[in-house]
């Protein structure tokens, strides 16, 4: 069986649809069985462009920075498997016609990716004044799973609602999916809010999040990307890392550092200082990733 | 059988004296409870300093004038859903004294970031 198909070409060629796979069907099938990767790849995890935002303290080269990060990706040494955005890629705005702008703008400009294929979810900015509409009217469903090389990838939507849950309609689709797999299998979740209590006193944290590390723990080789904080960050929950991504539009301070969440303010010595994009490598037979972080310049 | 029914009248009494307690417990609390009311809009909660005494029962009373916001004092493990139209009763006795910060957890638009307020809590 050849391993480069996804789960969802394998089950259209094998005409197998929701049929839970047979062993020794390798591909998918072995690497999901064995808690390991098929074969190496990367992909690559941009965040928080927050397309539309403008304050010439904060960051004088809001309309660039998000340019710098797609022409820095184009120039990897080899392209990424795919690419995944974890929200926020506009700025809040309360006018529906302008959000629709803002996401139109922030496309227009991602479209410049050399990817095979770029994966988007929705920050708060973009969907939790319109419970998701205007995202998805250009980018799709705000939930979906894909697969690639033995690893099942989850993209959960903790924004669309604004009360930042996930809500129990989304908590029984990610049951039923979990129902599926092997405990060994390497799963991928994406999301943007953090899933468990970084720091609720500025809003990170997701208020049914702790339901899906529930449901995510009896999975050994499970790994959370997320956006949101604007930082890189490190975190387990019991077996589970959990990895935020720095931004491309400012960043924010630490958790609890400061008494007020604010933009961390443009340093004309350094600047970029904070804003960058990370590159998650899975190596064949292994299950964890390596990271590689890639400042802005 | 006599016994019976006097249980079960017993059992009724304790059930109308629970029930009225439910119903009045600010009449039944020997401490005088303060009340602080708290209007939330966009973007904003007025007063947005709410001044509290450590083991003081107070009730926090709020009320949204546009859409639904939050009122979510983590410090305090305070959180509360404020859906405008409605009066939203917060019961507290805080066992601690500082400062602590609130927020609006609900993304309710473009100045949403900005709507906090602190609860300080004194000797
Ligand atoms: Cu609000």
């Amino acid at each position: 069986m050849n391993s480069k198909l996804d789960r969802r070409q394998f089950l259209k060629l094998a005409g197998i649809g929701g049929v839970v796979f047979a062993s020794g069907m390798g591909g998918f099938a072995e690497a999901a069985k064995t808690g390991t990767v098929g074969k190496d790849f990367f992909f690559v995890q941009l965040s928080d462009t927050h397309w539309g935002f403008k304050d010439e303290k904060v960051n004088p080269d809001w309309q660039g920075t998000l340019k710098k990060a797609v022409a820095a990706v184009n120039d990897l040494e080899s392209p990424p498997a795919f690419i995944v955005f974890t929200g926020d890629l506009s700025h809040t705005t309360d006018d529906p016609k302008e959000r629709r702008n803002r996401l139109s703008g922030f496309r227009d400009i991602a479209a410049g990716l050399k990817a095979g294929n770029i994966r988007y979810m929705p920050g708060e900015h973009d969907a939790s004044l319109d419970n998701g509409e205007a995202f998805k009217e250009f980018f799709g469903p705000t939930r979906y799973t894909f697969d690639h090389e033995g690893v099942h990838f989850i993209a959960l939507d903790n924004v669309s609602d604004p009360t930042s849950s996930i809500g129990d309609a989304q908590l029984a689709w990610l049951a039923d999916d979990l129902r599926k797999l092997d405990p060994e299998t390497m799963i991928t979740v994406l999301t943007h809010r953090p899933l468990f209590d970084l720091y609720p006193q500025w809003d990170w944290a997701t208020r049914d999040g702790a339901k899906a590390i529930e449901l995510l723990t009896p999975f050994r080789n499970v790994t959370v990307f997320y956006g949101h904080i604007h930082q890189e960050h490190h975190r387990m929950t019991g077996n589970i890392p959990h990895h935020a991504a720095r931004g491309l539009m400012y960043p924010l301070p630490e958790p609890g550092s400061v008494p007020k969440k604010a933009p961390i303010p443009w340093d004309p010595a350094h600047p970029y200082k904070g804003l960058g994009f990370r590159e998650p490598k899975a190596i064949a037979g292994k299950s964890i990733y390596s990271l590689q972080e890639y400042p802005i310049r | 059988m006599r016994s019976i029914n006097r249980l079960r009248a017993v059992s009724v009494l304790a059930l109308l004296i629970l029930a009225a307690g439910a119903l009045v417990p600010v009449a039944w609390s020997d401490e005088p409870e303060t009340i602080v009311r708290v209007t939330a809009r966009k973007f904003e909660y007025s007063p947005n300093e709410i001044r509290l005494k450590r083991g003081v029962p107070a009730i926090i009373e709020l009320t949204s004038l546009d859409r639904l916001h939050g009122f979510d004092c983590p410090g305090l493990g305070l959180r509360t859903d404020i859906p405008p139209g409605k009066t939203t009763r917060l019961r507290v006795v805080p066992d601690k004294s500082g400062t602590f910060p609130f927020h609006c957890d609900v993304f309710c638009g473009e100045g949403h970031e900005d709507m906090t307020g602190t609860i300080i809590v004194t000797d």
